[in-house]
């Protein structure tokens, strides 16, 4: 293990042997942090790792069972998040902490609204776009936060914590939902605060952006410290190496399928108002990608496929044309869609694992009366196949890591047997050893027969899988690469539309 | 992702495919589950300690049997909170049901005459007619998209002011002769239970079995969690939402039937306030408001909690009866506050 670069600066703020006990079981192991003004500090680590843990102590949100949380060299004056941004240290939570019906100004100043006894709406809204300007954001004060995209709330939540003088910064994982666009205006933004003399801490599964934003690192896994280094001391091979605790072999499974024999047509399809005229074809065996912006109409297309919006234009199963007006005639068609939103379309968060994983199926679990045996045994079989690892079966879903959670609706689509498995963003917010683990999963799929379509954004994820891959633009295909012509350099120019020519190879359909 | 604290991955208490399921003790409710059945316990005690007339089978087929109508009700209520719904219009339905059924018997009488048929098919008619205005309900709540808050506020208003003009601002009376005949539905009963204590537990069972042991059931509370999951789930939300509302109509027809006998008319005051016993039934039972969680014995101690409290009022002679509304309502914020501590350190 290296030591960290030597600075003169005292920290900012930092942890002294910290450890942290739910229950029975400790889950930081006398942890020491510190962040220091004028610098990035990435912490890094799979699900589970304690991150999150960290970040909550650090924000005020949890106190340590034992250590010290010390700002300034004194013991951290504030024990509440509240507090905490008081004393100057902000947290950006993955969930936004936003109002999602007041507009931008008025959730900027939530809590310390300029005025005496009638609001001064005039300065509130010059200081959010003074705010938001120097952002370079062309986000509107007025604009409500219910009709923004992520990315605009995100950035909302950075105007926030400007607004609040932040002296230390916490970002949980604030690329996760952005494009590549607005992710390079993030970093400008943390760099400037950065040279402002802010002390951050950032967070991402993304290892390219530590390499490029951190000044330190910190890699955690199971609850301890495992790899301090200085910017420059570690590769991104090294850093997934340290937080897996093994040499990574290729994450990604070998290429071998297949393809059999035309399993799903799709003829002029169209999802208004985004996706027009889509064809396509889909083998047994195949794993088709599905790569585009976001924004592109990869899930538009796929939630029509699966009748969650209203489409026009023709499917056919083993050549015969097919009516899909709703999941469950989808299902009944052996179509199945893995949502992108685990958290919001895939998975009641306060309801046990058996009650989840047999909800679209459960006309197979006993009529009238549902079998409980017959639930129990399903998940036994579940958690065994696919290596779903919760402390208690009876435990509430949103309870699980995230790559658990993603492993459980993996689970619940594939107890539907369907033949033609849709997997939106099947990776998102998931460490690297789930990840591989999520990848052999989906290649099994395509051994077996089956015929699975990847859609996601991560790049290496695409081409890592596919046999195949469509590229969508503006709710169009933009092109189809396969073979050789299926390199990084030929999607990202379909994706951008560098390269128009690049759609005459959508020919061999 | 959530970086819930989960355990080492390797440690022995991470559960694997190998484990047994979990042991019956896990499966037993915990104590604040158990909180609305303690507190019906303690007015029971309180209740025999204050009067010794109120363990006498009289009073307790008395309280039971008064309870039975909004019993009914509220377990249908049950349904429809769970899968995040609300009826405001039930206690004018069965108002409306009941001056409906009436007026369709003494229109009947002439021709079928005084007779088992003619109650039939007055009975007929108050499920018919509940199946009708659940239907309107679920279908403006489904179809049309309006909050079930607003729809069933109107249709309240629509239902009361209905039953209303069809009394002609006064009470609409059951013939003489079909009150006599009709009388036993409520004042008798089957091995000395009345029957409409019987019809109630019956309700009670079948809607504690369909709420833990039936798609239906599973449905409600997948809705009521997160709809948008039950809708990628496969679930036809629409459908199970309207049934919901359909089986509460039916449930206030059933009720109408059993109250009819009782006094044998129906006026603008009739089932007045029975809503807001029956939510407040089905909230005391541990059911959460906002829709996701159902407990159908719960709804049934509730039930009984209200009445009792009501009942040990007028026996004991210790507080006036007139603060009946008072007691019963410092219950219900009670037990939404221990909810919430509940779920607060869960």
């Amino acid at each position: 293990m290296s030591a960290a670069p030597e600075r003169a600066a005292a920290p900012v703020l930092e942890l002294v042997d910290v450890r942290k006990s739910f229950g029975p079981i400790e889950i930081l192991h006398g942890i020491d942090f510190a962040l220091h003004a004028g610098e990035v500090h990435a912490l890094i680590g799979e699900n589970g790792a304690g991150k999150s843990t960290i970040m909550k102590i650090l924000g005020g949100f949890l106190a340590p069972s034992s250590g010290a949380v010390r700002l300034d060299g004194k013991p951290a004056p504030y024990s509440s998040g509240a507090q905490a941004e008081a004393a100057g240290v902000v947290v950006i939570h993955q969930e936004f902490n936003l109002a999602p019906d007041l507009t931008v100004t008025e959730n900027i100043f939530l809590g310390r609204e300029l005025g005496g006894l009638f609001l001064d709406h005039r300065a509130m809204r010059a200081g959010t776009q003074a705010l938001l300007d120097e952002l370079d954001s062309p986000i509107r004060p007025e604009a409500r936060i219910r009709d923004l995209p992520v990315s605009d709330r995100q950035m909302v939540e950075i105007a926030k914590a400007l607004a609040r003088k932040a002296r230390v910064l916490i970002m949980d994982e604030p690329s996760a939902v952005l494009t590549h666009k607005e992710v390079e205006v993030l970093f400008r933004q943390i760099e400037r605060l950065r040279a402002q003399g802010v002390a951050l801490l950032y967070t991402s599964h993304r290892l390219e952006e530590i390499t490029r934003l951190a000044d330190r690192v910190t890699v955690l896994r199971d609850g301890a410290v495992v790899r301090r280094a200085g910017r420059g001391e570690l590769t991104e091979d090294g850093m997934a190496t340290a937080m897996v605790g093994r040499k990574l072999e290729d994450i990604y499974p070998q290429k071998r399928h297949h393809a059999g024999a035309v399993a799903l047509e799709v003829k002029g399809f169209s999802v208004p108002p985004l996706v027009k005229d889509i064809s396509f074809s889909l083998r047994r065996g195949e794993v088709l990608g599905i790569s585009g912006l976001v924004g592109s109409g990869r899930t538009e297309l796929a939630e029509g496929l699966v009748g969650l919006r209203p489409a026009t234009g023709e499917i056919l199963r083993h050549g015969v044309p097919v009516r899909v007006g709703s999941v469950r005639e989808a299902a009944a068609c052996g179509m199945a869609y893995l949502t992108e939103d685990r958290k919001e379309h895939g998975l009641l968060l306060d309801k046990n694992l058996a009650v989840n994983l047999t909800l679209s199926t459960l006309a197979r679990f006993g009529t009238p009366f549902i079998d409980a045996g017959r639930e129990e045994a399903a998940l036994t079989r579940a958690i065994g196949e696919f290596d779903i690892r919760a402390p208690r079966r009876d435990m509430k879903v949103g309870n699980l890591s995230g790559g658990n959670q993603q492993k459980l609706l993996l689970a619940k689509t594939m107890l539907g047997d369907p033949e033609i498995v849709i997997i939106d963003e099947p990776t998102r917010g998931i460490d690297v050893g789930t990840k591989s683990q999520i990848y052999a999963f989906i290649d099994a799929l395509a051994a077996e027969g089956r015929s699975v379509v990847v859609i996601s954004s991560d790049m290496p994820e695409i081409l890592g899988l596919s046999d195949r891959v469509l590229v969508m633009r503006h709710g169009r295909i933009a092109g189809e690469l396969e073979g050789e012509r299926l390199t990084e350099n030929a999607v990202v120019r379909l994706v951008m539309g560098t390269n128009e020519q690049a759609s005459g190879s959508a020919a061999h359909v | 992702m959530s970086d819930i604290p989960r355990p080492d991955l390797t440690r022995a208490d991470t559960v694997r495919a190998d484990t047994a399921p979990p042991s019956l003790g896990s499966r037993l409710p915990g104590l604040s589950a158990l909180g609305p059945l303690l507190a019906l316990i303690l007015l029971v005690a309180l209740g025999a300690y204050l009067n010794e007339n109120f363990l006498s089978a009289g009073n307790i087929t008395n309280v039971l049997a008064r309870s039975a109508f909004i019993g009914m009700i509220a377990v249908g209520m049950t349904f429809v909170i769970t899968s995040g719904g609300l009826d405001l219009s039930v206690g004018s339905m069965a108002a409306f049901i009941a001056g409906v059924m009436i007026l369709a018997m003494n229109a009947l009488l002439p021709s079928m005459g005084v007779g088992v048929p003619l109650i039939l098919a007055g009975m007929a008619i108050a499920l018919g007619a509940g199946f009708l205005a659940g239907l309107g309900n679920g279908l403006l709540v489904t179809k049309a998209r309006i909050e079930p808050f607003i729809v069933t506020l109107g249709t309240m208003g629509i239902f009361r002011s209905l039953v209303t003009w069809l009394a002609d601002g006064g009470t609409i009376s059951l013939d003489f002769g079909v009150r006599q005949l009709y009388r036993p539905v409520y004042y008798s009963g089957l091995f000395g239970v009345a029957w409409p204590i019987l019809a109630f537990a019956l309700v009670a069972i079948a809607g504690q079995v369909a709420m833990r042991h039936t798609r239906f059931g599973r449905y409600c509370e997948a809705i009521g969690s997160n709809d948008k999951v039950a809708l990628y789930s496969a679930v036809n939300v629409e459908r199970i939402r309207l049934m919901t509302y359909v089986l509460l109509g039916l449930l206030v027809g059933l009720a109408t039937i059993m109250y009819v006998p009782r006094l044998g008319s129906a006026s603008g005051s009739t089932g007045m306030l029975w809503e807001l016993e029956a939510i407040a039934a089905v909230i005391i039972g541990g059911t959460a408001l906002k829709g996701g969680y159902g407990r159908v014995w719960g709804t049934v101690i509730g039930v009984l909690i209200l009445s009792l409290i009501d009942n040990i009022l007028i026996l004991a002679d210790l507080v006036s009866p007139y603060l009946n509304g008072t007691i019963q309502g410092v219950i219900i914020v009670l037990a939404v506050v221990l909810q919430r501590s509940k779920s607060s350190s869960a």
